[in-house]
């Protein structure tokens, strides 16, 4: 049974393995849905020449953002990268090397790499510089890009209720790509606001069943939001 | 006179048809979710996973985990879905989305669209906006007609990188509506009190005017 209790109690534990070099693939959608207390930890840990794969590189001072500090990541993929002064510097400087990718794109190749596709052909990117050096095809009329799956060496992904097997609930629009994020890491560590005991999380209503997951740890979360936008009623 | 935001968004909505399901881009496309014709019901499409996006929140709705594709703070209407990334790109890749919203900074009269990168100034990415383009079944532009100099931004070509070829049907700019097909811009209507010369002179790329070319009407 031991094999199946995957809740570990210290962010050392969690990250335990990440080496300098590794590819880790992180879940959320700007500040939403990212696993903060294992971005602190590889922030702790100083590992480098880190590729990430993320729809964004947070903000200066939070998220990602913080992971540029020390310079910790020599390559991002991302579909959006806008949020961030020194990302930009860093960019621009050539510290830092950048593959953009449509958020789309983004999303498949993940779904791709955990459900081992080696890669796909979308419309998405045609005749655009994200086609460039890169193999089309037409299909009934129709051009086509070859789109390469990614896998990590781990994936960090935030979720809102995780049982000791790993089976997952997100919350809210904070699901964005952590349930992709989830299948594509050959070690997935998922941060949780709450474990509950098994048979708590109604079986078919699991977003990630936990066969993806290898480690769960109960985090904390500061919860910022990046465009706080209310309505007077 | 010119339209304002306010009046591109109200010309745009009423291109919604009802039983719609609509992403609306950043900018002016947002400001089309205040003018839903009455009477319709159309439901709108957030592509960081969430189809039924209602109005920012109160104080009190406010919640870290309910944001739209801006990363604003948002809230779901009854009724709404929430799904995954992957999930959501599904739907807009598959065609399922009937309408799609955006800006651009260039259109031209092959249909062809550059919205997210201007070589030389920073970089910030595409987002979800090649998906987008390449996967909606109809796709209307809202932009100026021309920039701040004067310089039109309905070309024969379009000069800066590209979002998607061939996918932009129809155009609504501050000065017109215009329809892109076979390989011309087609006049359909001009903005009260603006002249087909103005227009004219405001399109760099081929512009077919046939016929009499109503102004658009607001209700």
């Amino acid at each position: 049974m031991a094999g199946f209790n995957k809740v570990v109690h210290s962010y050392e534990d969690a990250m335990a393995g990440l080496q300098d070099g590794m590819t880790v693939i992180a879940g959320g959608f700007g500040l939403c849905g990212i696993p903060e207390g294992l971005i602190a930890q590889i922030k702790k840990m100083g590992t480098t020449d880190l590729t990430v794969v993320s729809n964004n590189c947070g903000v200066d001072g939070f998220g990602l953002g913080i992971l540029l500090e020390d310079r910790q990541i020599k390559k991002m993929v991302a579909s959006y990268v806008g949020e961030n002064a020194l990302f930009e510097k860093q960019l621009l400087s050539g510290e830092l090397e950048v593959e953009l990718t449509p958020q789309g794109t983004l999303a498949e190749k993940m779904r791709a790499g955990g459900a081992g596709i080696p890669a796909f052909f979308t419309a998405t990117g045609y005749g655009t510089p994200v086609a460039e050096g890169k193999e089309t095809r037409e299909i009934n009329g129709r051009h086509y890009v070859l789109e390469p799956a990614i896998t990590g060496d781990f994936a960090i992904i935030r979720a809102w209720k995780a049982d000791r097997y790993g089976n997952l609930v997100f919350r809210h629009t904070s699901m964005n790509f952590n349930p992709m994020a989830a299948t594509a890491g050959k070690i997935t560590v998922v941060e949780v606001e709450e474990i509950v005991e098994p048979g708590e999380l109604e079986p078919s209503q699991i977003h990630t069943p936990g066969i993806y997951v290898q480690r769960v740890i109960k985090g904390n979360f500061e919860k910022r939001i990046e465009r706080r936008m209310v309505r007077q009623d | 006179m010119a339209l304002s935001r306010e009046q591109v968004a109200m010309r745009v909505a009423q291109e919604l048809q009802d039983g719609y399901y609509v992403n609306l881009g950043i900018g002016i496309p947002t400001l089309v979710a205040n003018y839903v014709p009455a009477g319709i019901e159309v439901m709108l499409q957030s592509e960081n996973g969430l189809l039924g996006m209602g109005p920012y929140p109160t104080d009190a709705e406010l919640d870290a985990d309910m944001i739209n594709a801006g990363k604003e703070t948002v809230t779901a209407i009854k009724g709404a879905a929430i799904f995954s990334s992957a999930e959501s790109f599904a739907m807009i890749r598959g065609g399922h989305v009937d309408l799609t919203v955006l800006g651009a900074f260039e259109v031209d009269q092959n249909g062809n669209i550059a919205s997210w990168m201007i070589p030389g100034k920073l970089i910030k990415g595409m987002g979800g906006a090649m998906d987008l383009v390449a996967g909606a079944q109809n796709i209307v532009v809202t932009m100026t007609h021309a920039d701040k100099y004067g310089n039109s931004k309905l070309l024969n070509d379009c000069t800066l990188p590209l979002t998607g070829v061939g996918c932009v049907k129809k155009i609504v700019t501050d000065l017109a509506v215009l329809e892109v097909r076979n390989g011309a811009f087609h006049l359909l209507e001009r903005a009260p009190g603006i002249s087909i010369e103005e227009i004219q002179q405001k399109t760099a790329g081929k512009l077919v005017v046939d016929g009499d070319i109503p102004e658009m009407a607001f209700s």
